[in-house]
């Protein structure tokens, strides 16, 4: 079983370490929509992966999180990307791998990826 | 529709984290000689009225503006109903709100229990300034997860961070390994 040693070694390891709460102050913003028809629809291994994922590549300034209903359940599971000075990014109908694509192309590489978003799908 | 019971808890416990509660209490019990699984989820948040209470069990009712229909609870409660198990919610104003389900384990149509790490998970990385205590039994087996002992500890470390939510993502997987030796319902 996990102990809360290991927690205090994390904490010690922590502690005065700056930047914590940089992530509030991100400025780059993911967020996915969690409300019932965010989660009916396959939104939390989304979230999952994307969380993951940002971790993972140590994309700097760059947060995720959850919000409640979008308003537009049935392109559900929807990614917004929010960038200051930049148009709102809408994906629609993602899965973890539309998602892990997201963070390479356009989190990491600046390019957002018209085919998944909300613009291109309802032509 | 839900696929996972795990999925229907998520939903509903955001609802408590939505009424401003501080400490959202979820319990998965788990008996095997009973066929019973009972899911109790309890918050400290704002509570509803007798209007509202019972109104939400009705699809047509939400609190939110965005759309015209809240299917949260009805979920939960059309797949318990659905695996010969109950549903039962109760609620008091400024004290909270109480929803309690049973499912027979061995009903055809009982929904798996699905990733409840997960959501555990979720629902404490996402709402950093709610606590939750989350207990897991299975059988005669249990292990409780309890946000405010980790915070004693952490002080002003934030929950939130990769480092804290790796451990508590590994705590949970680990000591749910450990109650029910990797047996999913």
């Amino acid at each position: 079983m996990k102990s809360l040693e290991e927690l205090k070694a994390i904490r010690d390891k922590m502690q005065g370490q700056v930047g914590l709460r940089a992530e509030s102050e991100a400025s780059l913003r993911v967020v996915v929509g969690m409300a019932t028809c965010g989660i009916a629809s396959g939104a939390r291994p989304v979230l999952t992966a994307l969380a993951d994922a940002v971790a993972e590549k140590q994309i700097k300034d760059c947060s995720v999180t959850q919000t409640g209903c979008i308003g537009l359940c049935q392109y559900e599971p929807i990614v917004e990307v929010i960038q200051p000075g930049k148009d709102k990014v809408t994906y629609i109908k993602m899965t973890p791998e539309k998602a892990l694509e997201v963070v390479e192309k356009h989190l990491i590489g600046g390019q957002v990826i018209t085919e998944y978003t909300i613009g291109n799908q309802l032509k | 529709m839900m696929t996972e019971i795990s999925l229907n808890i998520l939903d509903v416990a955001e609802n408590s984290t939505r009424a401003k509660a501080k400490v959202v209490q979820i319990t998965v019990d788990i008996d095997e000689a009973k066929d019973l699984l009972t899911v109790i989820i309890k918050d400290d948040g704002c509570g509803m009225s007798e209007e509202q209470l019972a109104s939400v069990q009705d699809p047509f009712f939400t609190t939110r503006s965005t759309r015209k229909v809240g299917l949260g609870v009805p979920f939960l409660k059309e797949a318990a109903l659905q695996a010969n198990g109950s549903f039962n919610i109760e609620s008091e104003l400024s004290v909270g709100t109480t929803v309690t389900t049973t499912f027979q384990i061995k009903n055809i149509d009982r929904m798996p229990l699905g990733d409840i790490t997960s959501t555990i998970h979720q629902l404490v990385i996402y709402h950093p300034d709610t606590d939750f205590v989350y207990t897991y039994k299975f059988n005669d087996k249990s292990f409780v997860m309890d946000t405010r002992e980790f915070r004693e500890v952490l002080g002003d470390v934030p929950l939130d961070s990769r480092e804290v939510s790796e451990y508590i993502k590994e705590f949970l997987t680990e000591n749910k390994q450990a109650t029910d030796d990797g047996k999913n319902i």
